[in-house]
């Protein structure tokens, strides 16, 4: 029978292949894509809304696709994490879709924006519900694809030469997850990630599970931009134009962050010892670099991307340290993140509409000529480095005490002197493109105006007022973050979801 | 470029042959080997001769549509075979449904536009640099 789960299942994945297959189909019509594309945000975000009300009433939900049975046929599963990333999965496609009509690099391609951008939601909102490894694969192949399309609008050099190495790394990591997952499968006999939790305690060569479990946590952790496999995002995130550097920071890198919890939460709950020592390794790394690397640089575009992978370390502390709350701060952290750096990417492109350039040697004079940007500006910018009422402190303040309440001083210490640094680079950015004098020999630009400048600031604006939403009324989104980390911890409801009840 | 008289008139029937073979194969895919990802790729390898022979701009015409946009329509077809089931059936999507005992059903309209995808996308990928 379809029940309700069937139906809020499907739709975040129905309505954007709809409008990819409407708006790839309808080209030539500019008003039809442009109309399609609105009312797939509209609804996507309605369905998601369900979504989440729905896990909040019942606990974890699933759909067997084709009602042919797990383990064998695609199964679609949200808990509280996955609901929670489809609902802001809709969000970035609303808010860049409406940022996107009054971009001009956008406008000048529109035929195929409306597609790919559809294709990317669908990709990315398919990888939060897939529960089966080859279906995330499958996912995370959607995605790609998608990007790849996404990266290369614009169509300059400068574009073609960062998706290169985009593509070039990130087959790579892929194709390693590919591996992982067919032996994964020779070791347990399924893919059905539920099914593969139950399993994987009985195997008795624990060893050979552990080196297919860290093959798989190096393909998550490359597309994570975690330290090491970082260094494909500053190559290239700093060239695409502004609302698809926009999406990509808020979805790309959070989605390999999901399949990480995901496999450490259900996959290697107990008896791998090894795995808490090297997420505190590669979070301590990933926080560390990805700081110092946005302290030494003078473009926005680049500072922001190196801020994406220092920030990505704080949800590895959470997978790290593994209890309730830290898991509940790493879904927090997500959650903040997400909107955050969105938002610093569309004022950056703001700030290029207004300055004419990222580069922070040449701009200068913002804060005169538009108050109302620079406000806008520092709501993300204050809130990435965790200075309260936002909703970055509440966020590190989860992570960092689970961290002692955990006894982890040394790795919370780090997260803290991360948070000051990155204060460091969020002031940088205001001192000189805000604050000091326009430079000599700088063109002034005439100022964004009328429609355009209401399009524009917008969605800044609406993302911004969910950061000081997170931040002054706390309470739902943290009880909300403590129940999604208490469902990651025991995955007890997880695997009764998707196999039903297990006979004896 | 100059293409020999032979390629030139053959290039019509062969296209009309490789998209009635690609049809067979679509199909044939029903119970046998075959089905919409090979014959899309059969089908648009006769649009690919055809292109070889009068230019990518002869084939265009051919095809009527954007080959895009012939994707985006396999693609519309491809979720229209998901949806009765669930918008009448109250099943989980994709769920196939049958016409009684016969062997047609949501599957053929489901392979239909697994075939328009792959012929659409090969095309898109194909034909641009036929024209550089």
């Amino acid at each position: 029978m379809a029940t309700r789960a069937d139906w809020l299942l499907a739709l975040p994945l129905l309505l954007p292949l709809l409008a990819c297959a409407a708006t790839a189909a309808l080209q030539s019509r500019r008003d039809l894509q442009r109309g399609i594309t609105a009312v797939t945000a509209v609804g996507l975000l309605l369905a998601s809304a369900a979504l989440v009300a729905e896990v909040i009433a019942r606990g974890v939900i699933a759909s067997q696709m084709g009602q042919w049975p797990a383990p064998f046929g695609i199964t679609l599963v949200a808990d509280l994490f996955a609901a929670s990333m489809v609902a802001i999965t809709a969000l970035m496609y609303a808010a860049t879709a409406l940022y996107a009509r009054g971009d001009t690099d956008v406008l000048e391609n529109e035929a195929l924006w409306h597609p790919l951008l559809a294709a990317l939601a669908l990709g990315v909102g398919g990888a939060f519900l897939a529960g089966d490894l080859f279906n995330l694969y499958v996912w995370f192949e959607v995605m790609l694809i998608a990007s790849f399309g996404l990266i290369v609008l614009g169509g300059g050099r400068e574009q073609l030469d960062g998706a290169v190495k985009y593509a070039m790394l990130n087959l790579l990591a892929t194709t390693v997850f590919l591996i992982s997952v067919g032996m994964m499968y020779g070791l347990t006999g399924t893919l059905n990630l539920a099914d593969m939790a139950r399993r994987i305690p009985e195997i008795e060569n624990q060893g050979a599970v552990a080196a297919v479990a860290f093959l798989m946590l190096a393909a998550f952790g490359a597309k994570a931009a975690v330290f090491p496999l970082f260094f494909w995002l500053p190559a290239s995130y700093h060239t695409a134009i502004a609302p698809v550097a926009a999406i990509f920071a808020a979805l790309l890198t959070k989605v390999g962050v999901y399949a990480l919890i995901r496999i450490v939460t259900l996959l290697l709950p107990e008896g791998h010892a090894w795995v808490a020592p090297l997420m505190w390794f590669l979070a301590a790394g990933t926080m560390v670099v990805g700081v110092l690397g946005a302290a030494a640089h003078w473009e926005i575009r680049r500072i922001l991307s190196f801020h994406i992978i220092s920030q990505i370390g704080y949800m590895i502390v959470g997978i790290a340290i593994a209890t309730p709350l830290a898991l509940a701060g790493a879904v927090l952290y997500m959650l903040h993140h997400i909107v955050v750096k969105a938002n610093l990417f569309l004022v950056a492109g703001v700030i290029r509409r207004a300055g004419g350039t990222f580069s922070l040697a040449t701009l200068g004079g913002l804060w005169r000529r538009d108050p109302w940007l620079g406000l806008l500006f520092a709501i993300p910018a204050l809130s990435l480095a965790g200075i309260p009422p936002f909703s970055g402190f509440w966020a590190k303040l989860f992570v960092l005490k689970s961290g002692f309440d955990a006894g982890w001083y040394v790795l919370a210490g780090i997260a803290l002197a991360t948070g000051i640094l990155t204060l460091y680079s969020m002031l940088k950015i205001w001192m000189e493109a805000f604050w000091k004098e326009v430079p000599e020999g700088t063109p002034e630009l005439p100022p964004i105006t009328g429609a355009t400048r209401w399009l524009l600031l917008a969605p800044v604006a609406g993302l911004g007022l969910i950061t000081i939403t997170i931040g002054l009324w706390t309470e739902p989104f943290a009880a909300f973050a403590l129940a999604a980390g208490e469902q990651l911890a025991s995955r007890e409801a997880y695997i009764t979801a998707v196999m039903g009840v297990i006979r004896p | 470029m100059k293409t020999s008289f032979i390629m030139n008139a053959s290039a019509r029937y062969v296209l009309w042959a490789c998209v009635l073979l690609s049809l067979f194969v679509l199909l044939r895919g029903h119970n046998e080997p075959g089905g919409g990802f090979i014959g899309g790729l059969i089908g648009a390898l006769g649009f690919v001769f055809h292109a070889l022979a009068r230019g990518a701009g002869a084939t265009r015409a051919v095809l009527r549509l954007q080959p895009l946009t012939w994707a985006g329509i396999g693609l519309l077809f491809g979720i229209l075979a998901g949806l009765p089931a669930l918008l009448l059936f109250g099943e989980p999507f994709l769920t196939q449904q049958w016409l009684g005992a016969t062997p047609i059903g949501t599957t053929v309209l489901f392979d239909l536009g697994v075939y328009l995808v792959v012929l659409g996308f090969a095309l898109a990928f194909v034909l641009p640099f036929m024209e550089a």
